[in-house]
């Protein structure tokens, strides 16, 4: 894995502007990018035209549903599923937090400390890609157990005094709880927390280290005044992709959690595909992306980096 | 090691680091593991006895390689479909200035920034509106589309990179245009375009979101773990995820191995 550090040069344009180019020459670009837009035209913009056209309606599956410009769903479909949003988030923000906490030593110990090791460790992170995700989830199904030695360690060192404290579980027991849930949500999340942070870390002028370490700064300076601060894209790019994808996640709720731990992932798709509720399912997701799109925006203005993955 | 807690200090981060790796691992040693299982119920749970039975036979579950056949098409076809088009979008991209570059882009940084589930539903709004039968198109159609901003965003960070003096150089010794794109610019973008496609395959192959919503009756492999989580999970499905890793880890390491020996061939 070479992602080689590209120093921001403006890239020249294509060929000398000797003359002006020919009309066929400026169609070039238009031309290459016609399949492809055309495509994202067609299977995403459309979609979400028809997905909210879909939101509006009412009827029946059996009658059909018609366009009445039924506003009064959105606000239905929340009040009745802001529980679920409400846990989406604070899940989803909460295994953002630990992947953040997790995969930042991670990161810097294959950016920094790794030496010869490095490519082997960054195989290490990526493999698990391609192993079927659901596979895995379903591997913590064993690890998580009832009185497995996992469970009976946490048990001993009171761990799941503090998380039962934390209503994150109950009793001695840990699948079927929101712990199992964030477990497996920052679990499927981490490689897309360590690769940006791994890219950005890579980056970062050694000397820096150094040269802060001659001015007399201790290790926990240098970290909090240099390294962490250049470090800040990979940070938000690595927040964004755990945070986004996790928000909409349903399948470590329905694998690792009870009823009790209900995404808001799980209910459009119930919606969608068991109770074919198709107004109720368009108003929910259209509900989910503009929060996300919400916070996004808000996260990425305070952040302060506009230059995204 | 004179003070074990001045040690402990010293080495933290490699303790840490070395600690998520284990957290990341974990779950693929359980799956190796139990992949030598004998079960006694229909799920693979908890370990009862060593046994070769499920690697002498991988493919004695009914419609599980047939669903593995069907998700490495379908990969491999989106694979091709959001490589050949997402190189020549990210080529407009890097290479042209034009008047909706700013539009384009925000088009193509979208459905990255959008869980998928949302993605998902609207794709089936639009399938179910317009009465088309789901199934190998509809997933097709969707997993082409979401790998298309992957495929954009790897081979845009190769091409910016890129060095265009050796394309006026090739100009300059008189290459015409298809020779300096067949001879220069293409082996140059390589990489980048071999990662997307690398990571198109592996996103298309593992999807399960989008798949769930647009496949109807269609079971492709992830769809069909999902089920047999319901019904029961059969240890070969464990040996499928085994051997999916092992072959991963070999591919990259080989992959290294050709670019190391590349590096060493034309020193710089």
């Amino acid at each position: 894995m070479t992602a080689t550090a590209a120093p921001p040069q403006a890239p020249a344009p294509a060929g000398p502007p000797v003359h002006k180019p020919s009309v066929r020459k400026r169609l070039v670009p238009y031309w290459l990018l016609l399949p492809g837009i055309l495509w994202l035209l067609v299977f995403f913009v459309l979609p979400m035209v028809y997905q909210a056209s879909t939101s509006v309606q009412t009827g029946s599956l059996e009658e059909g549903f018609q366009v009445t410009w039924h506003f009064q769903t959105y606000w239905d479909a929340f009040t009745e599923y802001y529980p679920q949003f409400l846990r989406s988030l604070l899940y989803a923000g909460t295994a953002t937090a630990l992947c953040l906490l997790l995969g930042y030593p991670l990161a810097y110990l294959i950016a920094f400390k790794a030496g010869r090791w490095r490519n082997l460790l960054l195989v290490l992170v990526i493999a698990p890609f391609f192993t079927s995700f659901l596979i895995r989830t379903l591997a913590w199904k064993t690890i998580l157990a009832d009185g497995g030695p996992v469970v009976d360690v946490l048990n001993k060192v009171g761990f799941l005094d503090v998380t039962s404290w934390l209503g994150m579980t109950e009793g001695d027991r840990v699948l079927a709880t929101p712990l199992a849930v964030v477990c497996g949500l920052t679990y499927n999340f981490l490689p897309f927390m360590i690769l940006p942070l791994y890219s950005s870390l890579e980056r970062i002028d050694t000397r820096l280290h150094e040269a802060a370490g001659d001015l007399y700064a201790k290790p926990a300076t240098v970290f909090r005044k240099v390294t962490f601060p250049l470090s800040m894209p990979g940070v938000v790019s690595g927040t964004l992709l755990t945070f986004i994808p996790a928000s909409g996640d349903y399948v470590n709720a329905e694998l690792l959690g009870s009823t009790d731990t209900r995404m808001i992932g799980n209910v459009i798709q119930s919606q969608y595909l068991r109770i074919l509720d198709y107004p109720t399912a368009a108003a929910l997701s259209f509900i989910l992306m503009a929060i996300v799109l919400i916070m996004v925006t808000v996260y990425i203005r305070r952040a302060g980096t506009e230059d995204l993955v | 090691m004179r003070n074990p807690l001045t040690w402990l200090r010293r080495h933290l981060v490699v303790i840490a680091g070395l600690g998520t790796l284990a957290y990341m691992i974990l779950p693929n040693v359980v799956v190796t593991v139990f992949s030598f299982n004998n079960p006694t119920g229909r799920f693979n749970y908890s370990w009862q006895e060593f046994s070769l039975d499920a690697w002498k036979d991988p493919c004695g579950v009914a419609d599980m390689c047939g669903s593995l056949s069907l998700s490495l098409q379908i990969a491999l076809w989106s694979t091709l479909a959001a490589t050949a088009l997402g190189t020549a979008i990210a080529f407009a991209l890097v290479r042209y200035r034009f008047k909706a570059r700013g539009a384009v882009n925000s088009l193509i940084f979208l459905p990255m920034a959008m869980p998928e589930i949302v993605m998902a539903a609207s794709l089936l709004a639009l399938f179910l509106n317009m009465g088309i039968q789901l199934g190998f198109w509809t997933i097709l159609i969707a997993h082409i589309m979401f790998c298309l901003s992957f495929v954009v965003a790897a081979v845009k960070a190769r091409v910016l990179s890129m060095d265009p003096r050796l394309e006026e150089a090739a100009r300059d010794l008189y290459a015409g245009p298809v020779q300096t794109f067949v001879r220069v610019t293409l082996p140059i973008a390589a990489p980048g375009i071999a990662a997307g496609a690398l990571l198109s395959f592996a996103l298309s192959f593992d999807d399960f979101i989008i798949t769930n919503f647009n496949s109807g009756n269609t079971v492709t492999f992830p769809m069909f773990v999902w089920g047999s989580a319901q019904r029961g999970t059969p240890v070969q499905i464990n040996v499928i995820g085994t051997a999916m890793f092992v072959i991963a880890v070999l591919v990259v390491l080989a992959g290294q191995m050709v670019g190391n020996r590349r590096k060493k061939a034309q020193p710089k």
